[in-house]
């Protein structure tokens, strides 16, 4: 087991060294991909110059910190409308035909959609705000959860909504207490997918426009030069959402702890 | 004491699935079960029995003929009649102590009390130690035993079977026909009881029906309510072994038609 787990991140190490050794060498141009040590360096500052340690705060308004507070909420009203959302309507279109019948075609016709081409009209519509960004990440997460969500409560056993109803339950809690549970494990599925979307489609619409979030920081010091800050903001992007995806990875196994 | 008298009345039954032709599964079926009286379905497989079952339950629209139980006409489910599936039916995400009282909650029974009922019928269905376990972790014939449990739980006037004991072991089946007749004793019930096994119908029974292959009708009733004495003697009886080899020669008789069709 412990053999396992250092195996898995021998890889990883080894990437560590190969990033820090070739700018140096020069095997590559250390100003296109400064070495690893300069990254992390960067990095501890953009964490401390929210706090006016350094010349960075004067410079950028905000720091990894306040950046990341942007981002996140953006994330946080994006993702977590599109999950209330979309069970709502996954739920409906596989209970109601008609809803169907009228959702259905749209939902199918916009699934193949790249979600990134909805930031501009998000920003056209909506300003250059939070406003368009959370409604980017919405829509685009949307989607998936919708989908996901009807397979689930459209495949739901026949006998089960029957012995509930024999054992008395009402239509409500038919919906709560057999339907959702009984879809759970696809819609938890599906739910994963539209984490991984939010990330693309935040950071996307940070670099696009705007003066706050991550993905703001990053466009801001890659236009400025500062590319070991650059690549600091990159690698935490990454590592946040490899973090996301670990940890409702956990929370997916322990809600559906009573399958096999 | 309420009456739970169940009568079906020229009962058909046709499916349409969404793709495929109309299949029709049950034709005509009359069928008087009396107040607290048992009766088996016997028949071969395909010819209906579930789908009789089903209508009874009110999960499906009666569209031919009428079901009704206590003098009134079925319309839909409700828990005056517990069923257990074939299939079990358990939900897969409570536990075997959260399915057993999932009926107790609908009916607003307090929590300690809920849970001292549970206790008794885990007990009764032999699962003790078992309270705490998903579905997923239990063997076919213990998910059976649960889903009885549950049924019996909110201690309905009538009980449609639909091959409960199917994945048991003789020992437990043995066992559990045991039990079975001890509830009927104390809280006598009307049952439809649904079997492939000859010999179980004809011990459990009051009588006996055996359907055609599909389109299922009753093509012969036959009493088997033993004239003398228990059931624990019936069954070495002569009677008793006349009746089941007379039995299996109907269903036999209409296993055949339903192989040939084939
Ligand atoms: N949902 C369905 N759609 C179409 N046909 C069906 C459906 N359910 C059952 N049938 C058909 O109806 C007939 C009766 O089915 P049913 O399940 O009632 O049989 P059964 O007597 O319970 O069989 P078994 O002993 O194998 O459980 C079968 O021939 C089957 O093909
Ligand atoms: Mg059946």
């Amino acid at each position: 087991m412990t053999n396992n787990v250092v195996v898995r991140y021998i890889p990883l190490l080894l990437l560590a060294i190969l990033w820090e050794i070739a700018p140096r060498i020069h095997f590559v141009d250390p100003s296109e991909l400064p070495p690893l040590s300069a990254v992390l360096k960067a990095w501890w500052s953009l964490l401390l110059d929210g706090e006016g340690h350094t010349f960075l705060a004067v410079f950028f308004k905000g720091s990894l910190w306040s950046n990341g507070v942007s981002s996140f909420i953006n994330w946080f009203f994006g993702l977590g409308g599109a999950i209330v959302i979309g069970v709502f309507l996954g739920v409906f279109m596989a209970r109601y035909q008609t809803f169907d019948d009228v959702v259905s075609p749209l939902v199918k016709a916009l699934y193949p959609m790249p979600k990134s081409a909805l930031i501009p009209v998000m920003i056209l519509w909506l300003g250059l705000g939070a406003g368009s960004k959370i409604a980017s990440i919405g829509l685009s997460c949307l989607l998936p959860v919708i989908l996901s969500t009807y397979n689930g409560s459209r495949g739901v056993e026949q006998t089960l909504i029957w012995s509930a109803r024999s054992l008395g339950a009402t239509d409500r809690e038919l919906l709560w207490e057999v339907i959702l549970p009984s879809a759970l494990p696809e819609i938890l599925a599906g739910i994963r997918n539209a984490v991984a979307i939010s990330f693309i489609v935040l950071v996307a619409s940070e670099l696009l426009v705007g003066q706050h979030g991550l993905g703001y920081l990053i466009s801001f010091l890659g236009e400025g030069g500062v590319y070991d800050a650059m690549f600091a903001v990159v690698v935490t992007v990454s590592a946040l959402g490899f973090a996301a995806d670990r940890a409702y990875l956990y929370f997916m196994r322990r809600t559906l702890i009573w399958r096999e | 004491m309420t009456s739970s008298g169940i009568s079906f009345n020229g009962v058909s039954h046709t499916y349409r699935p969404p793709r495929g032709r109309p299949v029709l599964a049950l034709d005509g079926v009359s069928l008087e079960v009396k107040d607290r009286e048992f009766v088996a379905l016997l028949g071969p497989s395909g010819c209906g029995k579930s789908t009789l079952l089903y209508l009874l339950g009110g999960f499906m629209p009666v569209e031919t003929g009428t079901i009704s139980v206590a003098g009134k006409t079925v319309t839909g489910p409700g828990p005056d009649r517990g069923v257990v599936f074939q299939n079990f039916a358990l939900f897969p995400w409570k536990t075997v102590q959260q399915n057993i009282v999932y009926g107790l909650e609908k009916q607003r029974m307090p929590k300690p009390e809920r849970e001292k009922r549970a206790q008794e019928l885990i007990e009764l269905v032999h699962l003790e130690g078992f309270g705490d376990s998903y579905p997923s972790q239990l063997s076919g014939g213990m998910k059976q035993r649960v889903a009885i449990a549950r049924t019996l739980a909110i201690d309905p006037l009538t009980l449609l079977m639909d091959e409960p004991f199917g994945a048991l072991d003789a020992q437990t089946r043995t066992l559990m026909h045991e039990e079975l007749l001890a509830i009927m004793r104390r809280t006598p019930k009307t049952v439809v009881f649904v079997t492939h096994d000859v010999r179980e119908a004809v011990y459990l029974a009051d009588r006996v029906a055996v359907m055609t292959a599909r389109p299922g009708r009753i093509k012969e009733i036959v009493d088997t309510k033993p004239s003398t004495g228990s059931r624990a003697e019936f069954i070495h009886t002569q009677e008793y072994t006349e009746k089941v080899d007379y039995l299996w020669n109907l269903v036999r008789d209409e296993a055949i038609k339903a192989q040939g069709e084939h």
